[in-house]
């Protein structure tokens, strides 16, 4: 359990964390969401006693990071993958850390099988890739067997095997009951692995929820219809009362409504339909429409984030969203498929980067999109030394 | 608390597991011994051409010592390296998330390489002086003669205690570029120069390093006219690595890693 009350750190007049307040709890993924430069990794920093927060308090299973002896066995941290001596070898960088908090030496060989890096322990890790690095990094996160663990931006540098790799780590972490806090600017990463979500911009809380309960909250649906009676169906639309968006390829975005309904008034009409397809905005839009006013660098031109949306917070259901204006509904930037996306009309080839979120949405992907999940290959993973009598109490 | 012990250990496996050690070290070692031992042959061959107040005034124990003035340039390096290669690898958070006791582990850091220090510093005087000395032939001193032991041992002592300042230093300075720009210049251009300026020379006899040679003289030099003797002035060196090993701890307690 890691609890934040009020943290806040100021560089100079520069506010990088402003008053974060919230928990982690045990048993499950917890994503730390937000843009670059939104203060995850010092707040991560403050968290590790790293840096001393301007003001506040963070603790960890109520004790203060300083406070823990050996507190490689109460939480451990990937913090980025360089925070290593390349001159030394990976077993020797394992083995230091080891010692210093009383872990036996064959957790280091035990770690390193783990994160799969045994046949280059006895190389020098600056000859490492990223990926190496950073499985170095999470080798020795999990050195003391920790209850807690926290990755910040793990999957950087990764290969897809890596990713999908450390996604497994980290639920089947979760699933041993153990906390697990990972940070991320990507939110289609997190739908596949947070079941909670901790979203902050520009140091501050934007949003503590579950992460069925984002998806829900944030993925706007609508039906898009395309149809060469555009005044006719704009007519009938509007006289059945619907709220027609037209987008910039000439289509028609229905948001709120039901497809079938929309079959039925074209046929009443008797307009001709193109396309009548139910969709549901990406959760990266989502995720950039809640960030949109506390991302610290925009790219020049016009973005793909649309400009003032604050986020509907979750008072409102049943509230259509309100219809943005053509050519800002999809952003520009092409999103790699969204499995969970399940209606969405054309068939998008499988990707190795997406794997659907095993939520309860009842949205999920084609099946042969699914893999099966497998808990990671580590069945008496830290049993073997705890409990031979080595455990200090605690 | 993490144990004392344990972090003792850790960080010994942290100093030997990196090459810099090993090769600061043995340049250390190798350069003040070689010097050394060429030096004295050259005396030793020289003798007749020199001139009688130079006969009189020669210090075998102190020019079997030639060597140093180079030689602990390595042995900056290897301080400063100790320290700041943890900063510039980043190592730092690694290392103060496992021991976040800042002194805990500052202590065991410069423990650590204090007494690597030592042993390496004790090693290469008593080396360096016996291999002078049976290179200076006739002229020798032995090291029963009043006074060699004392310099020999704080050669060795006057090793570690600028290893330490340069521990200290670095943590003060944090970068590896500017712990080596400050220190290595300091001690091989500044210092010797100062000290042979007039009135300047006053103020530069209290230098960590100009104090701290003054044990290794045997036979004082002619122009001599400070007001310490040897212990004094290792003593001078020491209050310097104190200030340099308390300035490192404070900026390592209150700065954020």
């Amino acid at each position: 359990m890691i609890e934040l009350q009020g943290l806040t750190k100021r560089y100079g007049d520069k506010t990088a964390v402003d008053h974060l307040t919230f928990t982690v709890r045990p048993g499950v993924v917890t994503g730390f969401l937000g843009p670059n430069g939104a203060g995850k990794s010092t707040t991560m920093r403050m968290l590790l006693g790293l840096d001393t927060p301007t003001s506040g308090d963070v603790r960890i299973d109520g004790k203060h990071y300083a406070q823990l002896s050996e507190p490689l066995k109460y939480i451990g941290a990937l913090l980025d993958a360089k925070a290593i001596h390349g001159g030394r070898t990976a077993y020797n960088h394992l083995l230091c850390l080891a010692q210093s908090n009383r872990i036996p030496r064959r957790r280091v060989d035990e770690v390193l099988e783990t994160v799969g890096l045994t046949a280059v322990a006895k190389k020098r890790s600056k000859g490492f890739s990223l990926g190496m690095g950073q499985r170095l990094g999470i080798a020795g996160a999990l050195l003391g067997d920790p209850e807690i663990l926290m990755f910040d931006e793990p999957v950087n540098g990764l290969d897809p095997e890596g990713i999908h790799w450390i996604r497994n780590l980290m639920k089947g972490l979760a699933a041993q009951g153990r906390t697990v806090f990972v940070s991320s600017h990507l939110m289609s990463e997190m739908a596949l692995t947070a079941d909670h979500l901790i979203v902050i911009g520009r140091g501050r809380l934007l949003a503590d929820t579950s992460m069925s309960e984002f998806i829900e909250r944030n993925s706007r649906s609508y039906v898009r219809v395309r149809t060469p009676q555009r005044e006719q169906f704009k007519d009938a639309g509007s006289a059945a009362g619907l709220t027609l968006v037209e987008s910039a390829d000439g289509s028609f975005e229905v948001p709120g409504a039901d497809a079938a309904a929309l079959g039925e008034l074209a046929a009443r009409h008797q307009l001709v339909l193109h396309e009548l397809s139910p969709q549901r905005a990406s959760l990266e839009e989502a995720f950039m429409q809640l960030t949109a006013e506390s991302v610290e660098y925009h790219a020049g031109g016009p973005g793909p984030v649309p400009a003032g949306g604050p986020w509907q917070p979750a008072g409102a259901p049943g509230q259509p969203a309100p219809p943005l204006p053509p050519g800002q509904v999809q952003p520009p930037v092409v999103q790699p498929p969204q499995p969970y996306q399940g209606q969405q009309g054309p068939p998008v080839p499988p990707s190795p980067y997406q794997q659907p979120y095993p939520g309860q949405q009842g949205q999920q992907g084609p099946p042969q999109q699914q893999p099966p999940y497998q808990p990671p290959g580590q069945p008496q993973w830290g049993a073997g030394w705890r409990d031979s009598g080595k455990r200090k109490g605690r | 608390m993490a144990a004392t012990s344990a972090v003792l250990q850790s960080e010994w496996t942290k100093i030997r597991s990196v090459r810099s050690t090993v090769w600061t070290l043995a340049l250390a070692f190798l350069v003040t011994l070689v010097l050394g031992a060429v030096i004295c042959l050259v005396f030793n061959s020289q003798w007749d051409s020199m001139s009688t107040s130079d006969k009189l005034t020669f210090d075998p124990t102190n020019t079997s010592f030639f060597g140093m003035t180079l030689g602990q340039l390595a042995l900056i390096v290897f301080g400063v390296l100790v320290f700041s290669s943890e900063y510039s690898t980043g190592m730092i958070r690694t290392s103060l998330a496992a021991v976040p006791q800042r002194g805990h582990f500052y202590l065991a850091k410069v423990a650590v390489a204090g007494l690597l220090a030592l042993v390496v510093g004790m090693v290469t005087s008593f080396l360096t002086f016996f291999v002078g000395q049976a290179l200076l032939g006739p002229h020798k001193a032995q090291i029963g003669d009043p006074g060699v032991l004392r310099a020999v041992f704080g050669a060795g002592l006057y090793m570690t205690l600028l290893v330490l300042l340069c521990v200290g230093a670095a943590a003060m300075l944090r970068s590896p570029m500017l712990g080596l720009g400050i220190l290595m210049p300091f001690f091989f251009l500044v210092s010797p120069i100062l000290s042979a300026v007039p009135k300047v020379k006053s103020v530069a006899r209290y230098f960590p390093d100009q104090a701290g040679q003054k044990i290794m003289q045997v036979v004082p030099s002619s122009d001599d006219h400070t007001h310490y003797g040897p212990w004094g002035g290792i003593l001078i060196m020491a209050i310097w690595v104190a200030a340099a090993l308390l300035g490192g701890y404070l900026v390592l307690r209150n700065r954020d890693a």
